[in-house]
């Protein structure tokens, strides 16, 4: 029956002498097999390691499990939660309509193209973690800093993206929309926009990460208040090892599932770009 | 903009031209020649030179004419610059010396009464068929009821009924370019511009579509200027055709094609002149240059 299937399948399977019987699965269930394999692999060997060392240093993954629990029975972690993704959700609406309106006023004109470009350059090479400071000394140490810290880090990308995907749109269709004598108010509804959408979206995911960087970084450095990265410092301060791990949990979901909605929009609105183009 | 007000954006040829051109032309014996009969040029290329800034000289005082309610189809080597003469013809693109003139008034800006299909189709992959379709007409600012007969109409002139919603990814070459050409068509304009149309589809795909493009004219009965390197396609669609040199490209000579319409590519394939205009224009395009 194996060998049935083998000779069936074409290419690769066929130049396997003896196939062993895990190849016989689907692509996918073996992928999937071997990642979660991985991730239990790594669970289980901390599990066991984890009663031999230290327990400032170490706890097991039930221990986290368990803080995980008892921080969400106690409100702490929701009030983190939410104390963080307030922040958060601010820095990144300022960084995306910002890095848009910027990308898209400096994609068409050459003067603000190249007038914007040195600085946009330069500030997006220097560590943002460098410019923290800066930030924390011109607007406190408040929630406004807290924000433009997440906005400084998470801006640079949409600002790039959008310049690049409107300065990169199909010349053939921009001499499509010459042809049929379009507005240039029409050329970026019909065109320009719309061809850089991709380019946005992609711009938006690497923003994402980067904002969740800042939200930590901004309570690391700047002050610490009741947010998720607070929560950080204030076990690491306690040695509870096992609770610290909680609120990076969260943050790492956050990312997880603020990249998947981005994700979603783009299905969404641009329906176009997986496939063709 | 005067968007609306221009007067002759969507008028049809005028009536003397349409009976003047249709009538005598059915059924025509390929032994006559079609030039007596044919009207007046619409388009006119004086002495057109254009050099790129790269130096290189694209053509070089090129003289042209194309008659109202012709097909001239112009057939040149690669490279020669038909393209270039076409955006040229349509004012994407400026000459440097010389005049190209549309109904007597000189080209300098893409005019509303003619419109281009394009060779990479050209279609916007954010638009439905239907959108696409519906975008010369959109921004000739025709009232929104005209509009969507017009896109309803030239969809199914072309064949495309059901695939409205669709998305040019979703459609094969050759629907890709029934949509283009439904979009220039929706403007019914005085002039349609062909830009090799069907130069990237397969040779199948390709014969089908010209048969559908001599089957359209019938019913639209307008000035056509169709760029190609083929020499069959040249035959089947053109009432003339207008060979060019290499660069700098000069009309070499103009072939009139006496083949009666209405027409299919088979019959033109089997017209006992077809061999003969063949061979002539392979000669013409195989001479180096005088």
């Amino acid at each position: 029956m194996e060998k049935a299937e083998v000779r069936e399948s074409t290419g690769a399977a066929a130049q396997a002498e003896r196939p062993r019987r895990l190849l016989a699965w689907p692509r996918s269930a073996r992928e999937w097999l071997v990642r979660g394999g991985s991730v239990l692999v790594v669970l289980v060997a901390w599990q066991l390691y984890a009663p031999h060392v230290n327990p400032i240093f170490l706890r097991p993954p039930s221990a986290v499990v368990q803080s995980f629990a008892d921080l969400l029975r106690d409100g702490t972690l929701q009030s983190a939660t939410l104390e963080s993704l307030r922040v958060l959700v601010v820095g990144l609406a300022i960084a995306a309509v910002g890095g848009l309106l910027i990308g898209v006023a400096s994609a068409r004109s050459w003067v603000l193209y190249n007038g914007v470009n040195p600085w946009i350059t330069a500030l997006y090479s220097t560590p943002s973690v460098a410019l923290v400071p800066f930030v924390s000394l011109w607007m406190g140490i408040g929630d406004g800093a807290k924000v433009g810290v997440i906005v400084l880090f998470a801006i640079f990308p949409v600002i790039l993206n959008t310049q690049q995907g409107i300065r990169y749109v199909d010349a053939e269709l921009i001499e499509v929309a010459r042809a049929f004598n379009s507005s240039e108010r029409r050329l970026w509804t019909d065109v320009l926009l719309p061809g850089a959408l991709p380019f946005i979206f992609a711009g938006l995911k690497l923003a994402i990460p980067r904002a969740l960087v800042g939200m930590v970084l901004a309570e690391f450095l700047i002050s610490v208040g009741r947010g998720l990265g607070s929560l950080i410092i204030v076990y690491q301060n306690t040695f509870r090892v096992d609770r610290m791990l909680v609120p990076v949990i969260v943050v790492s979901a956050m990312g997880v599932v603020l990249i998947a909605v981005v994700q979603w929009l783009e299905g969404r609105l641009a329906p176009w770009a997986r496939r063709d183009r | 903009m005067s968007v609306i007000s221009d007067p002759h954006i969507f008028r049809h040829p005028p009536p003397s031209l349409t009976a003047n051109n249709a009538t005598p032309r059915i059924g025509q014996s390929f032994v006559q020649t079609v030039s007596a009969s044919s009207g007046a040029p619409l388009i006119r290329v004086e002495r057109a030179s254009k050099r790129f800034a790269n130096g290189v000289q694209v053509f070089d005082g090129l003289d042209l004419d194309v008659r109202e309610g012709e097909t001239l189809c112009i057939l040149g080597p690669s490279g020669c610059g038909k393209t270039t003469l076409l955006r040229a013809l349509h004012g994407l693109l400026a000459i440097d010396s010389g005049r190209i003139s549309v109904a007597g008034e000189t080209v300098r800006r893409p005019r509303r009464d003619v419109a281009m299909v394009f060779q990479h189709f050209g279609l916007f992959p954010w638009k439905t068929v239907a959108r696409n379709v519906a975008y010369g007409v959109e921004l000739a600012g025709l009232p929104e009821q005209e509009r969507g007969l017009r896109v309803e109409r030239y969809i199914d002139m072309v064949g495309l009924q059901g695939f409205e919603r669709s998305y040019p990814y979703q459609l094969s070459g050759g629907m890709r370019q029934r949509v283009g050409l439904a979009r220039a068509l929706a403007l019914e304009p005085r002039v349609l511009l062909m830009d090799e149309p069907f130069g990237a589809l397969d040779a199948q795909t390709r014969e089908q579509l010209q048969d559908e493009l001599l089957r359209i004219w019938e019913g639209i009965d307008r000035t056509m200027v169709f760029i190609t390197h083929s020499i069959e396609e040249a035959i089947a669609l053109g009432d003339r055709i207008a060979v060019l040199s290499p660069r700098p490209a000069r009309v070499r000579e103009i072939v009139e094609v006496a083949i009666g319409r209405p027409r299919t590519v088979e019959q033109v394939i089997e017209h006992p002149s077809f061999v003969e205009l063949r061979e002539r224009c392979w000669r013409l395009l195989r001479a180096r240059a005088a």
